[in-house]
């Protein structure tokens, strides 16, 4: 793959991005429209993230691609072969080894380091999308910080629900100013954004970039009768007995079997290598 | 025992050696040689580079092998090609006034100055299979004419001297580029016509659809339709004047529509503009219709509330190449997002199966008393 610049994207390109992140820096929450570049890999499949990790990828990073919390689904297998051809840099699939992850749909469980960055694919990265669909509104109602939309839209969800009915993609406050949309993770990752990394936030087919600096506070959006829940299966993980981890379910037969398990696979790879067993664990021999 | 589930990079190859396998088709066929569909499927090549946003036959022809005819995929493959090309600059504005015309027509006069030119069209064609191509026969020439010589002065320049079709500013303006810089909204002329020319063909057809059956009317004339090639210049800033780097072919659809007038305007007709490389007639007209519905507040119009004049829904949705990628991206696993919901719909119904027990206790009780 020499016929391409280093991380796939021209130089040009990758300074126009660096610029809009560190706008996005500046401004945390804020959506800044970049020159989104058509990708080798289809809009909507992590190329706002793509762009972004190209733009601050160095010879000397070592890479983690994640979906779903795991290393080795299809699109973050696909992602991270692209950047082994064309940037040569080291992957890892160990969060505490990666300089840059970039993640659909999770934050790990460890917490992040300040040398860290962690990148999330976006699809839509306007919050108040699916309340006002037009863009020349949102943008307005963000610079006016009137964001009563959303609140109403809260309220009616627990008047009709009793509940808040958002459990992915659940609406945060950065910094007191914008409300961001913290991509399709689930809830229980939203408290995690308080964090030491850098989180920078791409949304290629939708032109956006936004980003979270360090140590930035990150409030989800409920009401003070209504507190803000992190909500995970109420189980342990059934291979490392984590009991503070996000599980996915795994159906085992069709008699109603089933498991819990980490979504984070580095997570629960790194406790069953310490010793933990689950109730369906095996002891590592 | 649940393991996880490894070895997705395998599935993967496995699945590309597959997909190449099903691509070449049965080995006893002849392969297809990328001059075979340059030359035998030009409309499809002609789509292709329209909408993948390059002008290169070859490299269209070799997409659609590529992409075993997905015209889709291939556009997509042909715009991933695209991006990674340095841009030297922009060409002079080409003048289709001087296009070497393969066709010409004009519905809004029976005859014009330059001719009523038919060209290779499936007009009046009866749609009945032809079985002799399945017998791969010869076909025999078509008869010749002397081109023309003289340029071909476009129908609405007649209209223009009479001042009765709206005159279109000049501007020395350099156009946005909607590859080098974000959509915005309000989008420009030059902006939105981009977006049309590169949108899908589909999408824009049945938008030009919906205004022709009444969302946002605005009957619409075709004032001239040309097909035919025109030089591409460029001023090379080291040679400090124009020289031609090539020649390109072209659909240029001019339409005429009508125009009420207002309070301080007397009534003049109104035109819709479509540019589209290739012969790409529908795509061209149907663009025209589409530039004319978007044009309405410039014009002073009503906005209607028609999908055709609302600029933001019809630029965001008309690339296909954005559309199918996020539309096809729900394949990817979304099992993290949907076990919240499933947490979620678990404690709902939970709460809901709560009271309403709570409430039956409640009514027994009171029917006991």
């Amino acid at each position: 793959m020499s016929d391409y610049n280093f991380a796939y994207l021209d130089e040009q390109t990758k300074r126009m991005i660096r610029r809009a992140i560190l706008k996005g820096l500046a401004i945390p929450g804020y959506q800044v429209p970049f020159a989104s570049r058509e990708m080798p890999m289809p809009y909507g499949w992590g190329t706002g993230g793509v762009q972004v990790s190209a733009a601050v990828l160095t010879p000397e990073d070592c890479f983690k691609v994640i979906d779903q919390g795991a290393d080795d689904t299809t699109n973050a297998v696909s992602i991270r072969k692209f950047f082994e051809r064309t940037a040569g840099v080291a992957t890892t699939e160990e969060t505490e080894k990666a300089s840059i992850i970039q993640t659909r749909h999770r934050i790990p469980e460890a917490a992040l380091r300040e040398d860290q960055i962690l990148v999330y694919q976006v699809p839509i990265p306007e919050p108040l999308r699916f309340l006002e669909p037009r863009e020349t509104e949102t943008r307005k109602m963000h610079a006016l910080e009137e964001y009563g939309l959303m609140h109403v839209k809260l309220y009616e969800d627990i008047s009709q629900h009793g509940a808040i009915a958002t459990s992915y993609a659940y609406p945060v406050k950065v910094e007191g100013r914008y409300v961001m949309d913290p991509s399709p993770i689930p809830k229980f990752d939203n408290p995690k954004m308080e964090m030491a990394a850098i989180q920078l936030f791409g949304a290629g087919r939708e032109q956006r970039i936004y980003a979270v600096p360090p140590h930035t506070r990150v409030v989800s959006l409920d009401f003070e009768d209504y507190p803000f829940e992190a909500a995970k299966a109420d189980h342990a993980c059934d291979l490392c007995a984590a009991e503070d981890s996000y599980l996915d379910e795994v159906i085992l037969d069709d008699a109603g079997g089933r498991m819990f398990v980490c979504s984070d696979t580095d997570y629960c790879r790194s406790r069953r290598d310490a010793g933990h067993v689950g109730r369906l664990g095996e002891v590592a021999a | 025992m649940y393991v996880a589930v490894k070895g997705g990079e395998r599935a993967i190859d496995n699945a590309h050696a597959w997909l190449a396998e099903e691509r070449r088709g049965d080995p006893s066929v002849a392969e297809l040689s990328l001059a075979q569909i340059r030359e035998q499927l030009k409309l499809a090549v002609n789509r292709v580079m329209a909408e993948g946003s390059l002008y290169d036959p070859d490299l269209a022809a070799l997409a659609i092998k590529q992409s075993r005819g997905d015209l889709i995929e291939a556009i997509f493959l042909i715009r991933a090609y695209r991006t990674t090309l340095p841009r030297f600059g922009c060409s002079l504005p080409v003048e289709t006034g001087e296009m070497a015309c393969d066709r010409r027509i004009s519905a809004t006069f029976k005859d014009v100055p330059g001719g009523q030119v038919l060209g290779p069209t499936f007009d009046y064609t009866h749609r009945l299979l032809d079985f002799k191509l399945a017998a791969e026969g010869e076909t025999p020439e078509a008869p010749r004419a002397a081109p023309r010589q003289e340029p071909t002065p476009h129908v609405t320049s007649f209209l223009g001297s009479e001042d009765l079709i709206q005159p279109e500013p000049a501007s020395e303006a350099t156009p946005r580029d909607i590859t080098r810089a974000p959509m915005a909204f309000p989008a420009d002329r030059s902006t939105r016509l981009q977006s049309l020319t590169r949108g899908d063909e589909g999408f824009i057809l049945g938008m030009a659809y919906s205004t022709q059956r009444g969302y946002a009317r605005n009957h619409a004339f075709v004032g001239e339709l040309r097909i035919g090639t025109v030089p591409v210049e460029m001023e090379i800033p080291e040679l400090g004047f124009a020289i031609e780097i090539g020649e390109v072919e072209l659909t240029e659809c001019e339409t005429v529509n009508q125009f009420k007038g207002s309070k301080v305007e007397p009534p003049q007709f109104t035109r819709g503009y479509g540019l589209v490389f290739g012969q790409s007639e529908r795509k061209a007209i149907a663009m025209a219709l589409v530039d004319r519905a978007l044009r309405w507040k410039e014009l002073g119009e009503d906005n209607l509330g028609a999908a055709a004049q609302d600029e933001e829904f019809v630029l965001s949705h008309c690339d296909n190449i954005q559309a199918t990628g996020f539309l096809e991206h729900i394949k990817l696993p979304h099992y993290v997002d949907f076990q919240a919901e499933l947490e979620l719909v678990r404690k709902l119904r939970a709460e809901a199966e709560a009271a309403r027990a709570v409430t039956d206790a409640e009514q027994a009780q009171e029917a006991a008393e």
